[in-house]
């Protein structure tokens, strides 16, 4: 096997050889993932050439990470360019409810007539369809075999729904301070701005209420945060 | 990038397309170097870097609202990048090019024969990356640092998916003959 995949890197690479890179960056699926180990597994060779683009991969990242960073020239050029864009015209944004919007308003109005009845009588039959599963499965729940005890041990599988807060940063505060922060908690701004307000969504779904309030209370200290509230 | 920068990064577009000037100025925070390297290292001069990355942000805000999210939002700058990059090579004339390579910005280091006399394996490395073709530079990049899958960069740069994997493996065998040639001996090929 050896001697056979030497003689193959001399004329045609093997796919396993092939998908190696991507497998020393994690981002192949699964199954070539797991194709890649078994081989790695039983090829010395295959082995040895790993190693190899593992220092192709480590000195690829310390060039490029030694290139540095643009000026702030090429940021004020940008914006400047943005502010002599003519004004956006509102729901210009081509998204999902303006298309969806936009196909309505396109019918004629028997057309939309009958597509609103039978939009209705679909909307009827999905719920009693939906009321019907409820009915029948109260709660995603598992119950334990083990304990006969006369109540049933059940633990809710709702997924938790994600923490937001409103935060309203103040005037001064720079886009990189304001990414820095939002790193540092792991959130994300998921909308805004209303009233200055942004409404801002935590990684962390699992936080019970004392976290929450706690993040809150960081968040509130924070230089560039005007203002922090639950949402 | 995780699941959840990405989910985020189709939040910013979405607002983006809205004209939401703040969501641009997180895109850009959040991207400009990833953006700025990529181009940098295909055109190879900092000024025209520059530029190039505002122009591909300015493509952004112009472009939000048709970005349809099939791929990741990092892909797509990096495909709108590469799209540009090779519009300036294009007005360039050969020799021009020629020159700029000779003053590429990885010549700050020592040439790779300087290097091994150092025993310096990482500072060959390094200045053998330099010495690939446009080409061979480019899917390294795309592969080690941006970390792109095979799909990825086959719609970045525009190949078949086997195309993408063969094309990296030509590039290693390069990267492997460049260092033997400066005395580093590797194992393989």
């Amino acid at each position: 096997m050896m001697a056979a995949s030497r003689k193959i890197v001399e004329q045609e690479p093997t796919e396993i050889e092939l998908l190696l890179p991507w497998y020393a960056a994690g981002t192949l699926n699964a199954r070539d993932a797991r194709k890649v180990e078994e081989a790695l597994a039983r090829d010395p060779d295959l082995v040895q050439q790993y190693a190899v683009i593992r220092e192709e991969y480590a000195g690829t990242i310390d060039m490029n990470e030694s290139l540095g960073a643009p000026s702030a020239r090429a940021m004020q050029k940008l914006f400047a360019a943005i502010d002599a864009e003519p004004a956006r015209a509102p729901g210009s944004s081509i998204n999902l409810g303006g298309r969806i919007a936009g196909f309505f308003s396109s019918l004629s109005p028997r057309t939309l007539a009958w597509s609103a009845s039978l939009a209705a009588v679909v909307v009827v039959l999905q719920a009693g369809i939906i009321t019907g599963v409820l009915m029948n499965d109260r709660g995603a729940s598992y119950q334990t075999a083990s304990l006969s005890t006369n109540e049933p041990i059940t633990r809710e599988l709702s997924a938790a729904r994600p923490q937001r807060a409103l935060v309203q940063f103040r005037p001064d505060a720079r886009i990189g301070d304001i990414t820095a922060l939002l790193d540092k908690y792991q959130a994300s701004i998921v909308d805004g701005a209303k009233g200055g307000m942004f409404r801002v969504q935590f990684a962390n779904a699992s936080m019970s209420k004392d976290d929450f309030a706690n993040i809150l209370s960081r968040l509130q200290n924070e230089k560039i945060v005007s203002l922090a509230v639950a949402n | 990038m995780s699941a959840t920068q990405a989910a985020s990064d189709d939040t910013l577009i979405a607002r983006i397309a809205g004209g939401d000037r703040l969501a641009m100025q997180v895109l850009y925070g959040r991207h400009h170097i990833r953006v700025f390297r990529f181009g940098l290292r295909l055109v190879r001069d900092e000024q025209v870097a520059e530029d190039l990355i505002s122009e591909v942000f300015l493509d952004v805000w112009r472009q939000a609202g048709k970005f349809e999210g099939r791929s990741a939002v990092s892909t797509w700058l990096l495909a709108i990048t590469r799209f540009k990059a090779l519009s300036v090579l294009r007005r360039r004339k050969d020799a021009e090019l020629d020159d700029e390579a000779a003053n590429a910005i990885e010549d700050t280091s020592d040439d790779p024969e300087v290097a091994v006399q150092k025993k310096d394996t990482s500072d060959a490395l390094r200045k053998c990356l330099g010495q690939l073709s446009a080409d061979h530079r480019e899917i390294v990049d795309l592969v080690y640092y941006h970390e792109k899958s095979v799909e990825e960069v086959a719609g970045i740069i525009g190949i078949p998916e086997n195309t993408v994997k063969t094309r990296l493996f030509y590039a290693r065998k390069k990267l492997a003959e460049l260092l033997k040639a400066a005395g580093i001996e590797r194992g393989w090929p």
